[in-house]
């Protein structure tokens, strides 16, 4: 979803010795520069071809198949009956609504306060460069380690309880934390949160850097207050950049998987199956590939639908700003 | 997006704002510290006691109160999981799959983004937006099929099969960011060049990537890092105990002795002080490559 600047690169200029050409060589010319360009292409386009865009066409194709994982074994084509299970399916529904609870408990914070601790850097402070670092540091930690980090402070006698039932007294009794629906959606999101802030801040960081100071210091002068100051002069500056990191935010609590498949894998009783734990233990435990590639494709279009819809009201809000 | 430092709240219309701002005040400053210094800590504590509980015993990992200095403190857990548990084996297989496989991919996606950077050819943006799809679809889609995919090309069950599919996924982001990078690169040095007779590959190989150094340091720790974590792929088509790559072994770990945390740990440990410290060495390049995308558009 990298928003990208098309700079067309200048087309390699023949060197100018030699005078003029006949158009027949200059021709041969370009030919022989097409056929080198190709040749760099052709050995990295290739793979990439057979291992992403043949398996995203092999997805759509497979989920309209019941499809047998044994080589060689024919599978049968069933048209929309996986889609039509999933629409009937309690489980699919429910992982869409833990995948969505997800959404709504990590991407809000991971901007706010991702845009709070980036603004309180922003400003040239001693220690800046080590604030910096730690807040990032969960960022570069593995998913699989953070995960099992905190389904470890999150136990029934871990840090997390001791902290809210012993210390403080929030709670009149320790908390199951991942043996019940929302209590593990909100520990697995505490997580992403914890992980996520680092990214978004560095993001902001850096687009806090193309503010103009003169603009700030002008509205400043002319008396406009700090919130003013930051919808007027900041807030349009790093907008694209805030439109980056919600589409990127979005996608990604769509794609939660790793924390949810091990702190809860889904369990108990399938409460906290998110999208993609359910359609993992379709395809893998229950070798019903055809579904899951169904849910996969409901999945990868509603991201595409989501984030267009996103880039288009950033757009608009915009131009509103401007 | 109430986020706005407090050191602006203070502060007086002023001609050399840069110096009241240090001086005036002393609250600001001081409750901007303690915030950053409270959400640092919430970032860092974590792990600490993972650290900790590395060296705690069985008997300690859960008590209440919890311990945060272990005592009696033990060296146990880490020469378990090197010894009894194979580690080295999951650490030497995490070392060549993540050296192959970006090898490999800065090999292949520098030459995809020369070609696009420096060259006028038919569907060049037709098969640059194709390469950018690589960047949209999440990994976890493509499972599926790839699955079916690596068998198919009898990969399954080796560490092959991680290293094509680490390569293939990685490929466009690279691309798209070398090719950035290359497109700034003066044009009068590669015509000079060719001037002189050296073919494409020479002013590939001599010219343009000596002098994108900084990209492919950027391009290189993500696709390692990339490889070094990697999980989901590696747990769904290895197999062979000895074939495992860390985070698989880690997890494992886990889930065989569902409570042995202080073992787990250490090998968590082990498996994330590299990352660390190439994160501490080369900070800058992690920053190039997270904003390549995001302060262009």
């Amino acid at each position: 979803m990298t928003a990208v600047v098309q700079s067309t690169a200048e087309p390699q200029a023949p060197p100018a010795a030699g005078g003029a050409r006949s158009g027949r060589r200059k021709l041969s010319r370009r030919t022989r520069s097409s056929l080198t360009a190709y040749a760099f292409l052709a050995p990295g386009f290739a793979l990439f071809l057979l291992l992403i865009i043949y398996p995203m066409i092999k997805a759509f194709q497979m989920s309209f198949y019941d499809w047998n994982v044994i080589a060689g074994a024919a599978s049968e084509f069933t048209g929309w009956k996986n889609y039509q299970a999933a629409y009937h399916d309690p489980v699919f529904w429910r992982g869409l609504q833990n995948s969505a609870f997800y959404m709504a408990l990590t991407v809000p914070p991971q901007i706010v306060l991702g845009l709070f601790v980036a603004t309180l850097l922003n400003n040239r402070a001693p220690a800046r460069a080590l604030f910096r670092v730690l807040f990032y540091l969960p960022v570069v930690t593995s998913w699989v380690v953070v995960s099992l980090l905190f389904q470890y402070l999150f136990a029934d006698s871990g840090l997390v309880n001791w902290m809210l039932h012993d210390v403080s007294h929030v709670t009149s009794h320790n908390i199951s934390w991942l043996s019940g629906r929302w209590t593990g959606m909100i520990a697995v999101s505490a997580l992403g949160v914890w992980k996520g802030i680092g990214w978004s801040m560095m993001i902001f960081l850096a687009a806090l850097q193309g503010v103009p100071k003169e603009l700030l210091e002008s509205a400043e002068v002319d008396g406009a207050g700090r919130w003013a100051r930051f919808r007027a002069v900041t807030l349009p500056a790093i907008w694209p950049a805030a439109a980056f990191v919600t589409v990127m935010l979005v996608i990604g609590g769509l794609n939660v998987y790793i924390s949810v498949a091990l702190m809860t894998n889904g369990g108990p009783a399938d409460s906290t199956q998110v999208l993609l734990t359910y359609m993992y233990q379709q395809a893998f435990t229950n070798l019903n590939f055809g579904y899951g590639a169904a849910i996969a494709a409901l999945l990868t279009i509603g991201v595409f639908i989501l984030s267009a819809i996103q880039l288009r009201a950033f757009k608009v809000d915009q131009e509103d700003l401007a | 997006m109430t986020a706005s430092s407090p050191d602006l709240l203070a502060r007086q219309p002023a001609p050399r704002p840069a110096y009241r701002r240090r001086r005036g005040g002393v609250t600001a400053p001081a409750l901007r510290y303690a915030v950053l210094i409270v959400g640092a800590a919430i970032m860092v504590l974590p792990f600490l006691y993972m650290v900790s509980t590395s060296f705690k015993s069985q008997t300690y990992v859960l008590t209440l109160p919890p311990q945060f200095i272990p005592h009696p403190a033990t060296t146990a857990n880490y020469s378990q999981a090197w010894t009894d548990n194979d580690l080295g084996r999951y650490l030497f297989n995490s070392i060549i799959v993540a050296v192959i496989s970006t090898g490999l991919s800065l090999l292949l996606s520098s030459m995809m983004a020369y070609a696009f950077a420096r060259f006028a050819f038919p569907l060049r943006e037709v098969l640059f937006k194709v390469l950018l799809l690589g960047l949209m679809i999440p990994a976890m889609m493509l499972i599926i099929p790839q699955f079916v995919l690596v068998k198919d090309l009898g990969l399954f069950d080796s560490l092959g099969g991680l290293v094509l599919f680490y390569v293939g996924s990685s490929l466009s982001l690279n691309t798209f960011l070398l090719r950035g990078f290359f497109q700034a690169i003066p044009g009068e040095l590669e015509q000079a060049m060719q001037v002189d007779g050296a073919g494409a590959f020479v002013r590939y190989w001599r010219l343009i990537l000596p002098l994108a150094k900084p990209a492919l340091a950027t391009a290189t720790i993500f696709t390692f890092l990339g490889s070094w974590d990697e999980y989901v792929w590696a747990v769904t088509i290895i197999n062979t105990p000895t074939k495992r790559t860390l985070p698989v072994a880690i997890a494992l770990f886990h889930g065989q002795n569902s409570t042995l945390w202080g073992l787990v740990f250490a090998a968590s440990i082990i498996a994330i002080v590299p990352v660390v410290v190439v994160f501490l060495l080369f900070q800058r390049y992690f920053v190039q490559g997270l904003t390549a995308g995001a302060v262009k558009g």
